[in-house]
């Protein structure tokens, strides 16, 4: 018997054409059309023909981008909407952590919205009762416990939401994207907790963009894709698919990120920076980069008039505006002899220790003194796509030993 | 829809934290608290006072040439009408300001119109010790009639609550109810005789006042309560009767119409 069995099901929701988009009482009777406008005409599919039962115990996640159906379909899991078509059967108590802290009353203290929600998600007021010192323990929030709601920051309401939620002990444990506002050292503790309940033996239906997660704690993975299964089974398999798919997405859409701004570029333009590129091995324009993936920077270099003093720079940013790398041919101790005419310039990088994320570079021709000729800044964007979830700025190389008693070992994803 | 009904007992708890939660909420921050369950009935009354009692007076017989004691009966219609009236107009928003909760929990939607009209109740209730205390301090005798209340309770309870029902369901698809209905309310409440004793010879002497006020089903819950209050007398239990069925048939309509629209309300809000 599986806890949870869907059967062929579907959800359209019918929407008004634009037509009817100002649709009110008054136009209606003054147009007669009263009865027809209450008739939808257009109809949006979110899910389509979605069959597959969950084994007890066990541990699914659900991944694809935004609008794929996702959160429709965790809805109808939860039961706060019906599918318009098929069947759905859920066997246990559910509790949904779709939203953390929804209902709660700004107004009132933390400790009385512990027993509104709780009531809200199925608890008895006893339970509560019962459970109350364990989730004001695990919200870490007992100095705050008696202090109204709108008082919180959205961490600390989050927590609360976490806690009761989890605390409902659910058969079935709904999760949706919620980890993703957390803070560094509750989302921690969250995913250990979702952990206890896998050990626990209860079912987990798991919805996150954070595929590196999903590899480690589901044991079977469903790739939904404009309402539909796109593909169904071992995690690494799946998100491996699922991350060739958006990085060629993201490749097409990006193959022109930036155009050249002039507010973010400045100098005397005596030398002249043009046409720059970054490029993959195979010489192709690209966006995307693993770690371990050469890049090649290029661009053109034009001159005015002979120089002789003149040094080449880079310039790597993440998002924050925090300096990843830099450096130039005059730190890494070239001497510049003379430029004339048109040239072109080369950066080989043959690997890159950047944690996941975005990053910008900069690209200059200076004099030894600073004074710019060209200066190219946030002109330029890639992006690293790793798997790992480190943190910092530049991934340093290191291994971990360990000696016999303590037994650690790599995490294996399973392979068919 | 007996099984629904009896489904939703076992919301109980969730109705009562709720309405203790608004109740809690609501005067939270301010400086009398409670006391504005029935200040602000209390002050409506006043200006009614004033105008009608005062400015430009109405001699009824009714009120035995007294201004208090119009004041007193304006404030036994004022109290039950607030209860409605309020009921009416948070009904039309409450789906729509707890719309997040809707869409992120699964939750019997039923039991916000529930609590809307439960919580009004108490608001009323809070009333009625100072309605009685005017009754006491300006010497107008009290009868064994005032009994009676929780029966006209009852009647406006499930009259109120078929209302409810109709017009928080609908307000999700239809916004204009919300203003049609603060414009309606004003013109209700005229059409009552809150301000003004049915029974007095401007309503009895034109035959479509009369009957305009006698089709009013708010007429003979307001009525009910003024007899038991006001007048120290029997109800016009015939009269009542009607209400009750009216009240009956709006609570079954209403729950059915807002049963069917469930569905397409966790959508639209």
């Amino acid at each position: 018997m599986y806890p949870i069995i869907i059967n062929n099901i579907g959800k359209y929701y019918k929407k008004y054409s634009h037509k009817h988009k100002f649709l009110t009482i008054k136009s209606a009777l003054v147009n007669k059309t009263l009865f027809s406008d209450l008739e939808r005409d257009e109809k949006f599919e979110a899910l389509k023909g979605i069959s597959f039962n969950v084994e007890d115990g066990k541990t699914l996640s659900i991944i694809g981008e935004n609008g794929s159906g996702k959160s429709t379909l965790l809805k109808i899991l939860a039961g706060i909407t019906r599918p318009t078509s098929g069947e759905i059967t859920t066997r246990g108590r559910i509790s949904a952590l779709i939203e953390l802290g929804a209902g709660f009353h700004p107004e009132i203290s933390g400790r009385e919205n512990i027993f509104i929600n709780g009531i809200i998600l199925g608890l008895s007021k006893k339970m509560i009762q019962e459970k109350l010192s364990k989730i004001v323990e695990f919200s870490e929030l007992e100095e705050f416990i008696n202090s109204p709601v709108k008082t919180y920051s959205s961490g600390m309401y989050m927590r609360l939401g976490f806690s009761i939620a989890i605390n409902v002990d659910p058969d079935i444990l709904l999760i949706d994207e919620v980890l993703a506002v957390g803070d560094a050292f509750f989302v921690p503790k969250c995913i250990d907790k979702i952990y206890e309940f896998k050990r626990k033996g209860k079912t987990i239906i798991f919805v996150s963009h954070d595929l590196a997660t999903v590899e480690k704690i589901s044991d079977e993975v469903i790739w939904l894709k404009k309402g539909q299964i796109e593909m169904r089974g071992y995690p690494a398999k799946v998100v491996d698919a699922y991350m060739q798919y958006i990085g060629e997405k993201e490749e097409k859409r990006d193959e022109k990120p930036a155009e050249v701004s002039t507010e973010n570029r400045w100098g005397s333009r005596e030398i002249e920076i043009k046409n720059v590129k970054i490029m993959n091995r195979d010489g192709k324009e690209k966006y995307i980069y693993k770690p371990k993936e050469p890049m090649t920077i290029e661009f053109d270099v034009i001159t005015k008039r002979k120089e002789d003093d003149f040094v080449f720079g880079l310039a790597i940013f993440n998002p924050e505006g925090i300096l990843c790398y830099g450096s130039n041919t005059g730190l890494e101790n070239y001497k510049s002899y003379h430029i004339e005419g048109k040239g072109k310039v080369k950066i080989q990088i043959p690997e890159l220790p950047l944690i996941n994320g975005m990053y910008f570079l900069d690209l200059a021709v200076h004099k030894k003194d600073g004074y710019p000729f060209d200066y190219h800044h946030f002109q330029y964007k890639f992006k690293v796509s790793s798997k790992l979830r480190d943190l910092g700025i530049t991934r340093i190389p290191h291994h971990w030993k360990f000696t016999d008693n303590i037994n650690v070992r790599p995490f294996k994803p399973k392979k068919r | 829809m007996i099984e629904k009904l009896k489904n939703l007992y076992k919301y109980r708890q969730l109705i009562f934290i709720l309405v203790s939660r608004e109740l809690k909420a609501r005067y939270r921050g301010t400086v009398f608290g409670f006391l504005w369950s029935f200040l602000n009935p209390f002050l409506l009354m006043l200006v009614y006072s004033i105008v009608f009692g005062i400015i430009m007076p109405a001699r009824w017989p009714q009120f035995e040439g007294k201004t208090i004691y119009y004041s007193i009966f304006l404030f036994t219609g004022i109290l039950p009408w607030t209860w409605f009236s309020s009921s009416m107009l948070e009904s039309a928003n409450v789906l729509i300001i707890y719309g997040n909760l809707i869409k992120k929990i699964k939750f019997p939607i039923e039991v916000l119109p529930i609590m809307v009209v439960l919580t009004n109740m108490v608001h009323f209730i809070l009333g009625l010790p100072i309605l009685i205390l005017f009754f006491i301090v300006f010497a107008k005798p009290l009868t064994g009639w005032v009994l009676f209340l929780p029966a006209a309770m009852v009647i406006q309870f499930i009259f109120t609550m078929g209302f409810s029902f109709f017009i928080s369901a609908l307000t999700v698809h239809f916004r204009d109810i919300k203003d049609i209905l603060s414009n309606l309310m004003t013109l209700w409440f005229f059409s009552t005789p809150i301000i003004y004793p049915f029974d007095s010879p401007h309503v009895s002497g034109r035959g479509w006042i009369k009957l305009l006020l006698w089709l009013n089903p708010m007429t003979h819950i307001i009525e009910a309560y003024q007899y038991a209050f006001y007048y120290g007398s029997l109800p016009h239990w015939k009269k009542l009767s009607v209400t009750v069925l009216v009240g009956f048939l709006l609570f079954y309509f209403g729950y059915k119409i807002f049963d069917k629209l469930k569905d397409t309300i966790v959508e639209e809000v």
